[in-house]
């Protein structure tokens, strides 16, 4: 039952997904194909309203597609497996629940042990820079480092793929330009991949080794781009020719996909 | 940014003044109109009253039973209603199966069945404890209800995207989520319960303060009636006052009672 293109984590085969409302159906994704390599920091890059979260939840089990098929390590996805890490863009953590009890959520959910889960808890902490934070609450915290919270509640099961939609959209322009830094670095420090959904082009390009663009209704990919710049990548890599002949290549393709009407 | 707290010096003391000025206008006008003591009695009359019921202590079997009819019927009321609630809220087959019913039955003053429930149940403790769970029970079951189905879709999300079951969704989301509008169903349900249990009282009953203003009324007695008055007054501030203590304890994560609440924050 189980096949694996290329040794891919993730692959979507012919998927698409029909919403009905009340004003007839609408297509979100049509004939989408994609495939994420182990170890890959892949973006999916699109204006509003392409899909690219009906993606994500497909990809997490949490909708089911109209046609075509999502394989997750080979396997169908047929419902939440949990066996994927998401961070939504808002930072969705309880605000009853302590700092490190929102971060073990994967591990009661998933029944694993619960000391080892505490110990790498307290690890993914660490590496987010909130190690201190761990008994505060949620409501106690700034928006960026619920973010990192977020993200370390993605990764404490040890997800071979970490999704990520819109993660810094709601922060200010400052803590998400550091964020992005930081997601890099933890990225590289895990060895996972991560499926990142955005609509900045700097932030794909900076980020990414490889972003697929997507146009809106019905959401599909029109392109792929390469990111080859060297890692890890700084401050200093955004002033580089390369990185910005990729963005200025992104917003060309993007003046046709994005409309106005 | 936030309005300097008032000390509590003054919140105590500046009411306390309102107090005997209404006090001192009360006994102004009584002698200055003559106003005869079985229309209006004088706060010294009313104090004599309240020396016979509480210091002599002729009220107290009265006092101990609204309170325990009170206490029973909000303890049964409240606990059906949040169980139902959350029934309500889970279950969409029993929702369609009992909506309308709920919709007719919450439209309908609750207090009209009084003499029906005197009738069915007597005229001791029992009908009086069946009355007030029945007025605390529909502000909570609907509050409840509301509470759990506006939980947050996104954390719901999260959970399932990482593989949490449906009881571990329910006691991790869904019940918090709710916490608040529980206890502003069992602030509203104080007052309901206290009105629950003095409209028994007045129907049929030989026991309870709503007794005492009905039997003192065929008297004349104002000074007795408010005594009872305050009476209930007390009991009414006195639960109002721990609910609210308990909210902001409970819902420590929710803005709005630790604001409302006289406790600082916890910053």
């Amino acid at each position: 039952m189980t096949e694996n293109p290329g040794g891919a984590v993730l692959s979507a085969q012919g998927l698409s997904l029909v919403y009905q409302t009340s004003r007839g159906p609408v297509t979100a994704l049509q004939d989408l194909d994609m495939a994420l390599a182990p170890g890959e920091f892949l973006s999916v890059l699109g204006p509003s309203g392409c899909g690219k979260s009906t993606l994500l939840k497909l990809a997490a089990g949490l909708i089911a597609p109209t046609r075509g098929r999502i394989l997750l390590e080979g396997q169908a996805v047929e419902g939440p497996t949990g066996r994927v890490g998401i961070v939504f863009q808002q930072p969705s953590l309880l605000p009853w629940s302590t700092v490190i009890e929102n971060v073990l959520i994967p591990i009661r959910a998933l029944g694993r042990d619960l000391a080892a889960g505490r110990k790498r808890a307290l690890a993914l902490l660490k590496l987010v820079g909130l190690a201190e934070f761990a008994s505060h609450y949620p409501g106690e915290l700034s928006g960026g480092m619920q973010q990192r919270v977020a993200i370390a509640r993605g990764l404490v099961h040890e997800p071979r793929i970490l999704f990520l939609d819109e993660p810094f959209a709601a922060l200010d322009a400052m803590t998400r330009e550091h964020m992005t830094g930081e997601l890099q670095r933890i990225w590289l420090a895990t060895g996972c991949s991560v499926a990142f959904i955005t609509h900045s082009i700097p932030e794909a390009v900076f980020l990414s080794d490889r972003i697929i663009v997507m146009s809106s209704r019905p959401g599909r990919v029109v392109r792929e781009v390469t990111v080859d710049l060297p890692r890890p990548r700084n401050i200093a890599t955004m002033a580089e020719a390369r990185f910005n002949r990729h963005c200025a290549e992104l917003r060309e393709l993007f003046k046709d996909l994005v409309t106005f009407e | 940014m936030t309005a300097t707290p008032i000390p509590l010096s003054k919140r105590i003391a500046y009411p306390l003044v309102t107090l005997v000025v209404l006090l001192a206008a009360w006994s102004a006008a009584i002698a200055f109109f003559k106003v005869p003591d079985y229309l209006l009695p004088s706060p010294m009359q009313v104090l004599s009253a309240m020396n016979v019921g509480y210091v002599q202590g002729a009220y107290w079997p009265h006092f101990l039973f609204t309170m325990k009819s009170v206490l029973a019927g909000y303890v049964a009321g409240c606990s059906l209603a949040i169980a139902c609630g959350i029934l309500l809220a889970e279950s969409p087959t029993f929702e369609l199966f009992v909506y309308p019913y709920i919709v007719a039955l919450q439209s309908m003053p609750k207090i009209a069945i009084a003499p029906l429930i005197i009738v069915w149940l007597g005229f001791g403790i029992e009908s009086k404890i069946v009355m007030v769970a029945l007025v605390c029970f529909f502000p909570l079951f609907i509050n409840t209800s509301i509470g759990i189905k506006q939980a947050n879709p996104q954390l719901i999300d999260v959970m399932r995207a990482f593989g949490a079951s449906k009881s571990m969704i329910f006691l991790r989301v869904k019940l918090p989520s709710a916490a608040g509008h529980i206890f502003a169903g069992l602030q509203i349900g104080v007052v309901l319960a206290l009105i629950g249990a003095v409209v028994a009282e007045f129907v049929a009953s030989t026991h309870g303060l709503g007794h005492i203003i009905k039997a003192a009324a065929v008297d004349m007695q104002t000074n007795v009636m408010f005594a009872a008055l305050l009476s209930l007054a007390a009991l009414g501030v006195a639960g109002s006052q721990l609910l609210r203590w308990l909210h902001a304890k409970v819902v420590f994560w929710d803005r709005a009672a630790a604001t409302s609440a006289t406790t600082p924050s916890a910053e």
